[in-house]
């Protein structure tokens, strides 16, 4: 692995046994010895850590303030960045022309700047998008070590470390002072969890890790249980369920576009592909993202092929085993005229065909403190 | 008992001439992690060898099984299909596979023995 990027916690993890892997250039934990499952599971009963450093931490600013920068990244976005409280968090989307989706991100407004997150494999990619089409504005890399812990113990142990945690709802974002130092917290994550993200001093992040895993019932998750965490919790995973030549009407993303950004809102249009997803949000998609439960024990993973009779009318993007819902659980684009929720659909998997029920997402109930 | 490089164990039943039981090892369900499914081959096939007769499934990926040796599929173990776990509690026990009528038995003789496994692994 010499040609991959370690975290300011690779040494830890290795530590703790960890299965390595590459994974968008850096050297990840994929699972720790507890396994998938019990990662998984802790996560839902107790808490997980997840070492989430290879995320690009972004510091966006403008001379005039963060009203300004808000106002320069609403050129990039179909989301209300303007709207955006200072202490609040929203989930975005960077669009292309074509609308479809270059990445999606977390955009936080903070007393001085906006402060985004974004996917590691996009990141090199996102920062140049940011330098050459944000003008006016600053865009700095922020070079910290990005921990998330979730579940339903995340809120007491977050408190006994960082007083003011617990305070935060769902989404809010809020600088709070600990023996690590500084942390940057925001109250989210990709599990369908209650629970943080924590930003925090590279030099000090492996000291915050070893305190919060102390705790009774901590377990660390590797990239394997994230990933079926977020799909029980019908989270879009990009590069894979969204990508550029998804829009986000297709991909079942219009509760992330705000109204004031529609047709007849205060501030329609004006970000890249507007004139197709504005007009897809009136007429309709062609093909729409939903959640597919298969019906036998067989998981049904990315790539399988789906089937109306014998008409090809989509593809699994995303799918394996659901710990919690201790079922096969799977999301895909299906052709807009089979996509409604309760059609039976056929999966092809090695050969044979096998039904598949189009459900709602996500596949669990989220935990979140509103 | 006899080991593949596959991570199969093999093992002659005492009481049934020319039948052998395969499972997996249990390095080889370590690595796989917690398993979720398993599909296994219809009672009566018959299989050559490297023929894909079991497929199995952990939380992230799906592999296959191949057949070691030619014959005819004598027996499955239907437990796993309701509980797959049984390959991660007990691999060299209740989480066997299938069970394999062969013609020649002296087909074994190509696979390792436990030391020679361990050496493998």
């Amino acid at each position: 692995m010499a040609d991959l990027a370690t975290t300011p916690l690779t040494a830890l993890h290795r530590e703790l046994g960890a299965k390595m892997t590459g994974f968008a250039g850096y050297e990840m934990p994929i699972q720790f010895p507890p396994g998938v499952m019990k990662e998984h599971v802790a996560c839902r009963t107790g808490a997980g850590l997840f070492d989430v450093s290879h995320m690009g931490q972004v510091s966006i600013r403008h001379p005039d303030g963060p009203e300004a920068a808000a106002r320069a990244l609403e050129a990039l976005v179909p989301q209300d960045v303007i709207g955006l409280a200072p202490g609040r968090q929203r989930y975005a989307l960077l669009t292309t022309p074509n609308g479809g989706i270059l990445d999606d991100l977390m955009v936080a407004r903070r007393a001085d700047d906006l402060f985004l997150v974004v996917n590691a494999a996009n990141r090199t990619a996102d920062l140049a998008h940011l330098r050459r089409d944000l003008p006016g504005c600053t865009v700095t890399e922020i070079d910290r070590a990005l921990l998330a812990l979730q579940g339903p113990h995340a809120e007491s142990l977050l408190e006994a470390i960082a007083p003011g945690a617990a305070a935060m709802s769902f989404m809010d974002v809020r600088t709070l002072p600990s023996p690590h130092g500084e942390l940057w917290v925001s109250r989210s994550g990709y599990t369908g969890e209650d629970g943080y993200e924590i930003s925090v001093a590279a030099d000090r992040a492996e000291a915050l890790a070893r305190a919060l895993l102390a705790a009774e019932g901590v377990v660390p998750v590797g990239l394997g249980a994230r990933d079926s965490l977020r799909l029980e919790a019908g989270l879009c995973l990009h590069g894979q369920d969204i990508d550029a030549h998804t829009s986000p009407v297709e991909a079942n993303l219009l509760w992330a576009i705000q109204k004031v950004r529609r047709t007849g809102g205060a501030r329609p249009g004006g970000f890249p592909g507007a004139e197709r997803i504005l007009a897809e949000i009136e007429t309709g998609p062609t093909r729409l993202r939903v959640g597919l439960l298969p019906e036998g024990r067989a998981p049904m993973r990315a790539g399988v092929e789906l089937f109306s009779g014998e008409v090809g009318v989509g593809r699994i993007t995303s799918g394996g085993f659901g710990p919690s819902v201790e079922r096969p659980i799977a999301m895909g684009y299906v052709d807009i005229d089979r996509a409604a929720v309760g059609t039976t659909l056929e999966g092809e998997l090695r050969g044979r065909r096998l039904p598949v029920r189009i459900s709602g997402l996500p596949f669990r109930a989220p935990t979140y403190r509103r | 008992m006899k080991f593949t490089e596959e991570h199969e164990w093999l093992r002659p039943e005492e009481d049934e001439e020319n039948v052998v039981t395969v499972g997996i090892t249990d390095h080889a369900a370590e690595q796989l992690g917690d398993l979720v499914f398993v599909e296994l081959p219809a009672e009566g096939r018959t299989v050559v060898k490297e023929d894909e007769v079991v497929v199995i499934e952990s939380v992230k990926a799906a592999s296959e099984i191949l057949a070691p040796l030619d014959g005819e599929i004598v027996e499955v173990n239907a437990a796993l299909e309701e509980n797959p776990g049984l390959v991660n509690e007990d691999p060299l026990g209740a989480g066997w596979f299938f069970k394999i009528r062969v013609e020649d038995m002296g087909a074994l003789d190509e696979f390792m023995d436990e030391a020679a496994y361990k050496k493998f692994i």
